[in-house]
């Protein structure tokens, strides 16, 4: 990670001649002349917005293939699967390719990491871009070599004719050649063929974690960087009054004392000098709070009771259909924390007015847009690197810490200045995954079958980003302060409180709700799944509600009320790799439960059966074991995908089982492992098995976070069905399963 | 000045002595598997390995270490030797983002170096001072045993002619 | 603790009360076994009261193991005389007590005898459980008579002989065991009376905070004057109580109800499963027995309650001299970020000062915390504190607990320390490797203390 190394994007070492292709997007879609030419059909995935192969793949003259993907790595094993699916399409060596992520200076705007989008976003447009530069280096050899491009095949990063003679794509190449818009349809390989793509290829980034190679931002170390540290408000709104910095700058290695409002960090030569220095002067500062925050007790009621932008979002009827037993229920979930293991950190340096940010964010030009703004310079000014930080799960402290850093830097011309967030302002200060309360109604006809469904959902908006610099700590602290942006509902079909509200099953007769609740009490952004996870929880667990009161086995219930067939396979796949049997009773003090999702109703299917033990005199629920079954259209890598399935099954049961951030009427309370618990391996289960139905050649699905509504709602089924009692509440907690065992 | 031995070397660091062993590691020795994830003793992150015995480094103070030999990751092996716990580690493909591992497989190394063949159960108990946000779980108790067939297979080697380690 | 005392014991019993007599001291007849009752024969209100009951009485603390399922038994009870394993209460017709009818469990209680008439050892506390009245037995057994049946065989206890015969109990409970129910005192109120009948009986506090004499039984004339568990030391709970803040009945209830007690500090090692137990039990009886052992430890002499007072302003200072010693600089480095930093119990370190720990004249409950530290309830918001047994060794942890010693309290520094730290840390305390733990976390303070 050398930061001297300047590379411009377009700079290409030219083999021989330059070839220039010209090309026009509308030709292949020839109109009577006079007429207007329809506009033309976009390229797929992210090469619509950045349509230039070079924005993409890189080929210089020894061979060495770069490809540029505008998404982060943020260990979902991206830029591994990237670089297989550029290998494939390419026809090189796994190995022959190396992949840059994000970076304003060096590859296209892909916006966020984030969605589940990447596979079908960068993925694709990767993928693409890769096969139509096989097609160009093919058609530019074919003019060399003098033969029909369909007499050459490619080959280990060369195009071989058929009397052997072969030409590397490094002399291929020349200047510009890649310059070059992508067409909107490309001659992808038949998935049969495939030699890496649906392997699973050991990631590329594991291998330095392992032997403490330098892997993430809080890794980065630079000539001559100090080390800095905020002292962050003890509370939403509290306002600095008083703080001694004099005394502190005459700690051992202080370098400087920022203030600049109501944002007060400390810059030191070493790590330790400078939270020491921290230490000091959080506790000479002085600050005025003020009480505003809703009690926690009752949190569900005080989210209610804020003003909504109300919005029915589904609708469906046929009086012909009308149901005969009704059931209604409300479920609801605190705020709860991403929990990063790294807190955030972020490294800056401002030179000759030009600032230079390395940053684990999800999205390097959003953030980049929002530094500008904050420190009113221009964004080309200023470049975002992303580097890789532990697991984001979502909108965590990342952006801020950028800001941090880069209003640090700014007070501090020259060096390079590096930020770490402590714990306990990771916790307290992170972007919670918002609270919610749906509420659901259904009645069931004489058959057994829904007749009538009502769902209603109560929620923030899940997303502060874009925000602008108002979504970021540093702005709003300083004394030029930038307000918070209003909030926006994101529009569906990916929708933010309403993700995955609108059932994917069919019934006659349904009604969704959307109570979109512009304030935020709580700070709130983006947490993985967004409101799928508890529109999902809610969805399912009444589902297996409905099921009971219709005496039918929860999965035959769900197969009766499902079209889609790739909902059908997994569902079935899940049921019959766990054993699933109608009638089936499990042991004492164990429960089996089910739940199903197509995570958005657009991206990858999975269903989740568990088995879950708990000890009936303290509460206690155990995942025992959970088989999951995923179907992600084309599989890129099948461990990668197997690994965050795992993974969002472990996360969930942790979220579902233990997880709240709690706060007096003040402050945020959970600020760290003791006040915010979440799963250690006493917990964990004692084997989980993923299914992975592949779908050559269908698009991508994204998979990274198709597993925490479902994982949620088959622990609650199980837990019901292990001691008859019904939890809508989240957290499952020991004492809440307790008292409803006791009741 | 402070001597510290460090993955068998002698270092000098300039350092107060209740800089906490994280630090020094990180900071004044430039090594990057040991993590701050809390600097509190919550999560593991930080775990090395201090005469034998897997420690909290953040809780360490650099007073503690004089005379004690610290091993950290980067000690054990690097890309292209690994040690039998980075090599299962990386054929069980034991991570997702990563930042936790570090300090799992020092904490598994002390307890293979103590345990030949732990159980699954004394495994987990081992682990229970480390936090995975990422949900890694599974594989990591996977890599653990792992690394202990392969300590075996490398222990057998020098009896077996002309079979590479 | 000499087993010739003993058995001069029943010798002399043998002696003085004749053949026959001993014979009918010794010899207890069998009840008859009935087949076990199923669990909707007893009435839920009576199994709920039970529920309340078995946790005053923190059955499952000895009858549930790490790793074992509830009240089935398995825990290793260290004794000077060898080890007793708790036995199954589980409702297990083979290997539980399924067979037993209520007849038979209140003869348990109140005379320390199993169904078949054989002599159970006092490591079962009957000596307290005598005093449970019989309509508190019914309940107990509606209780454990509907908890699920597990099938787990008694392990064989390890006693030396002739401990290992149970006829020796026989002369044991001649001499200690003052059978029957509680009764109350008239001159104290009934809320005092209710405190005495569970401190006394079920809640046994006394079989931890009570020494004992040669024979193992609890010195009546030394009440609460502080007693032995494992390699724990069980404090003081009278006027003798060692902590640097007195003791008053609010000061209790709190801790005994939510866990800790911000000048007290946090219930740690066996005492975290009592009041994790406690904080299920309705408030009253809490409160009941907070009261009582209130009136045990006495009020204050105004010379303690002003110590107590200006222990309670120091603490509340940020004063800290720059350290000196090796001590000193492990403190300053290793402890300080936590126990100085002011965030209060029982997430925050208590600040030193206020612990009985440190002034006690017992250093091993110190030793034995800081060599493993406090691990956290699963799920559940719960301190967390680092062990040190591997970052430091014994002379550093000696430095560390002599500094502790001199700064944090005003008694005489403590002797022996490496020694008792060598112990502390070989012994490897069987209630930190058998114990299930814990269940409860202390209590959320639902306000935190603002500035």
């Amino acid at each position: 990670m050398n930061a001297s190394v300047i590379l411009d994007r377009r700079k290409v070492l030219a083999g021989g001649g330059a070839l220039i292709v010209s090309f026009s997007l509308t030709s292949a879609f020839a109109q009577d002349q006079g007429a207007p030419a329809p506009p033309a059909p976009k390229p797929p995935g992210s090469l619509a917005t950045a349509p230039y192969l070079d924005s993409w793949i890189r080929i210089d003259a020894d061979n060495t293939i770069t490809i540029f993907t505008g998404k982060a790595e943020l260990g979902q094993g991206f830029k591994t699967a990237f670089q297989q699916i550029a290998a494939e399409e390419l026809d090189v060596a796994f190995d022959a390719l190396k992949v840059v992520t994000a970076d304003t200076k060096l590859t296209a705007n892909e916006g966020y990491t984030a969605g589940s989008n990447s596979m079908h976003n960068s993925g694709v447009a990767i993928q693409n871009a890769a096969a139509q530069v096989r097609a160009l280096l093919i058609a530019e050899a074919a003019k060399r070599l003098a033969v029909a491009a369909d007499d050459l095949r490619t080959e280990n990063g060369g195009v071989i004719a058929q009397d052997g003679r072969r030409l590397s794509y490094g002399e291929l190449v020349a200047e510009n050649m890649l310059h070059v818009q992508a067409q909107p349809v490309s001659d992808l390989k038949d998935p049969a063929t495939f030699k890496v793509m649906g392997q699973s290829i050991p990631r590329v980034d594991i291998p330095a974690k392992v032997t403490g190679g330098a892997a993430y931002v809080q890794d980065l170390r630079m000539p001559g960087m100090a080390h800095a540290r905020v002292v962050r408000p003890p509370s939403y709104g509290a306002q600095l009054t008083d703080c001694d910095a004099v005394v502190i700058e005459q700690m051992p290695g202080v370098v400087k004392v920022v203030r600049d409002g109501n944002f007060l960090a400390v810059v030191a030569e070493k790590e330790f000098q400078a939270i020491r220095a921290m230490q000091a002067l959080a506790a000479n500062a002085k600050w005025q709070e003020s009480a505003r925050l809703p009690k926690q007790d009752d949190l569900p009621a005080a989210l209610m009771a804020l003003p909504s932008q109300d919005k029915t979002i589904f609708e469906k009827n046929d009086t012909s259909v009308s149901g005969s037993k009704t059931i209604e229920a409300t479920y609801t979930r605190p705020y709860q924390s991403h929990g990063s293991i790294g807190p955030s950190c972020a490294v800056a340096q401002f030179v000759d007015g030009a600032m230079t940010v390395w940053s684990h964010t999800q999205g390097v030009y959003p953030d980049r847009a929002a530094i500008a703004e904050m420190l009113r310079m221009p964004a080309a000014s200023i470049r975002l690197i992303h580097v890789e930080g532990s697991g984001c799960y979502g909108h965590n402290g990342a952006d801020d810490a950028a800001a941090d850093a880069a209003l640090i830097a700014h007070a501090l011309p020259g060096r390079p200045v590096r930020v770490q967030w402590m714990r306990e302002q990771e916790h307290a200060w992170e972007p919670f995954g918002p609270a919610m309360v749906t509420k659901l109604k259904a009645s069931l006809d004489n058959g057994g079958k829904v007749a009538d469904w009502q769902f209603e959902v109560w929620s923030n908006t899940h997303s502060m980003r874009p925000g602008g610099a108002g979504a970021m700590l540093a702005a709003q602290h300083m004394a030029q302060s930038i307000k918070p942006p209003e909030p926006k509902p994101l529009p569906l079909p990916e929708g933010g409180g309403d993700r995955n509200a609108i059932p994917i099953y069919k019934f006659p007769n349904a009604r969704v709700v959307h109570h979109f609740i512009p304030d935020m009490p709580v700070r709130i952004s983006a947490m993985r799944a967004l409101g799928a996870y508890h529109n999902v929880f809610s969805i399912e667990s009444f589902m297996d509600e409905l099921a009971l009161l219709a005496n039918t086995d929860p999965v035959a219930f769900r197969l009766k009320h499902l079209d889609d067939p790739r909902g059908r396979d997994v569902i079935e796949k899940a049921a019959k790799e766990f054993g699933w049997q109608r009638g089936q009773q499990a042991p004492p003090n164990r429960g089996y439960g089910f739940a199903f999702a197509r995570y958005k109703n657009l991206a990858a299917y999975c269903a989740i059966a568990s088995e879950v033990e708990v000890n009936r005199e303290t509460g206690r629920a155990r995942l025992v074991r959970a088989v999951a079954a995923v179907d992600s259209g084309q599989i890129v890598s099948p461990d990668g995908l197997t690994n965050q399935i795992e993974g969002a099954i472990v996360q969930s049961t942790s979220w579902t089982l233990y997880e709240a951030v709690t706060f007096d009427d003040t402050r945020i309370t959970s600020i760290d492992w003791q006040t915010y618990p979440i799963l250690r391996f006493d917990a964990v289960p004692d084997r989980i098995d993923v299914h992975i139905i592949n779908r050559p050649g269908k698009p991508f699905l994204g998979s990274g976070e198709t597993g925490q509504g479902p994982a949620a709602a088959s622990l609650a089924n199980a837990i019901a069905n292990a001691t008859g009692k019904r939890l809508r509440n989240l957290p499952l907690t020991r004492k809440r399963i307790k008292d409803a065992i006791d009741a | 000045m402070t001597t510290l031995k460090v993955n068998g070397r002698d270092h000098q660091v300039d350092a107060e002595p209740d800089t906490p062993l994280l630090y020094v590691l990180r900071d004044d020795l430039k090594l990057n598997a040991a993590k701050f994830g809390c600097g509190l003793g919550q999560c593991g992150s930080c775990t090395v390995i201090v005469d034998g015995k897997a420690v909290l480094s953040c809780v360490t103070p650099l007073v503690l270490l004089e005379g004690k030999q610290v091993t950290t990751l980067e000690g054990l092996g690097n890309v292209s030797a690994p040690a039998p716990i980075q090599r299962a580690f990386i054929e069980e493909q034991a991570a997702q983002c990563g930042y936790c591992i570090a300090g799992m497989m020092m904490r598994a190394q002390a307890l293979l170096q103590r345990v030949r063949h732990p159980t699954d159960e004394q495994i987990r108990a081992e682990l229970g001072p480390h936090l995975c946000r990422c949900g890694t779980h599974m594989r990591i108790i996977r890599a653990v045993k792992r690394a202990a067939q392969l300590m075996d297979t490398a222990a057998l080697a020098p009896t077996n002619q002309g079979i590479a380690r | 603790m000499k087993k010739s005392g003993i058995i001069g014991g029943v010798v002399a019993v043998l002696l003085v009360g004749g053949a026959a007599a001993a014979f009918a001291i010794a010899w207890r007849p069998p009840i008859a076994a009935i087949e076990p009752a199923a669990k909707r024969s007893f009435d839920p209100a009576e199994v709920k009261r039970g529920r309340e009951l078995a946790a005053l009485g923190n059955c499952n603390s000895c009858h549930t193991v790490r790793g074992g399922k509830n009240f089935a038994g398995g825990l290793p009870v260290p004794t000077p005389f060898g080890t007793v394993f708790s036995s199954n209460i589980t409702p297990d017709p083979e290997t539980g007590i399924g067979r037993w009818p209520e007849e038979a469990f209140r003869r348990a209680m109140r005379a320390g005898v199993d169904r078949e008439g054989r002599h159970l050892y006092p490591t079962f506390p009957y000596d307290h459980f005598t005093n449970v009245s019989d309509d508190d037995d019914r309940a107990l057994y509606a209780f454990l008579m509907t908890r699920e049946a597990v099938r787990v065989s008694a392990k064989q206890n390890q006693l030396s002989f002739p401990f290992d015969h149970r006829v020796m109990i026989a002369g044991w409970k001649l001499l200690f065991l003052h059978a029957g129910a509680y009764k109350p005192d008239t001159s104290k109120s009934a809320e005092w009376n209710r405190g005495a009948y569970l401190v006394e009986g079920l809640a046994h506090c006394g079989a931890c905070h009570t020494p004992r004499n040669a024979l193992g039984a609890e010195q009546t004339t030394a009440s609460f004057a502080g007693g032995d568990v494992d390699n724990w030391r069980a404090y003081p709970i009278n006027a003798e109580s060692p902590a640097p803040v007195p003791w008053d009945a609010d000061a209790l209830y709190t801790y005994l109800r939510d866990g800790f007690q911000p000048d007290h500090g946090t219930a740690r090692g066996p005492m975290a499963e009592v009041v994790s137990n406690l904080s299920a039990v309705p408030a009253g009886d809490v409160r009941a027995i907070a009261t009582y052992m209130a009136d045990v430890f006495g009020a204050p002499s105004p010379v303690r309650k002003l110590q107590g007072e200006t222990v309670l302003a120091q603490a509340k200072q940020n004063a800290a001299p720059p350290p000196e010693s090796e001590g000193g600089k492990i403190y300053a480095a290793a402890c300080a970020g936590c126990h100085d930093s002011g965030r209060p119990p029982p997430y925050g370190g208590i600040h030193l000062g206020l612990s009985t720990a440190i002034s006690a004249g017992d250093p091993r409950n110190l030793a034995n915390i800081v060599l493993s530290g406090v691990a956290p309830v699963e799920g559940e918001r719960s301190p967390i504190m680092p062990g040190f047994a591997v970052s430091m060794n014994d002379r550093e942890l000696a430095a560390l607990l002599g500094y502790l010693r001199l700064r944090f309290s005003r008694q005489p520094a403590w002797s022996d320390l490496e020694r008792t730290i060598a112990e502390a840390r070989r012994t490897q305390t069987a209630y930190v490797q058998n114990s299930a733990g814990p269940t409860n976390a202390p209590a959320d303070p639902a306000q935190r203390d603002k500035p």
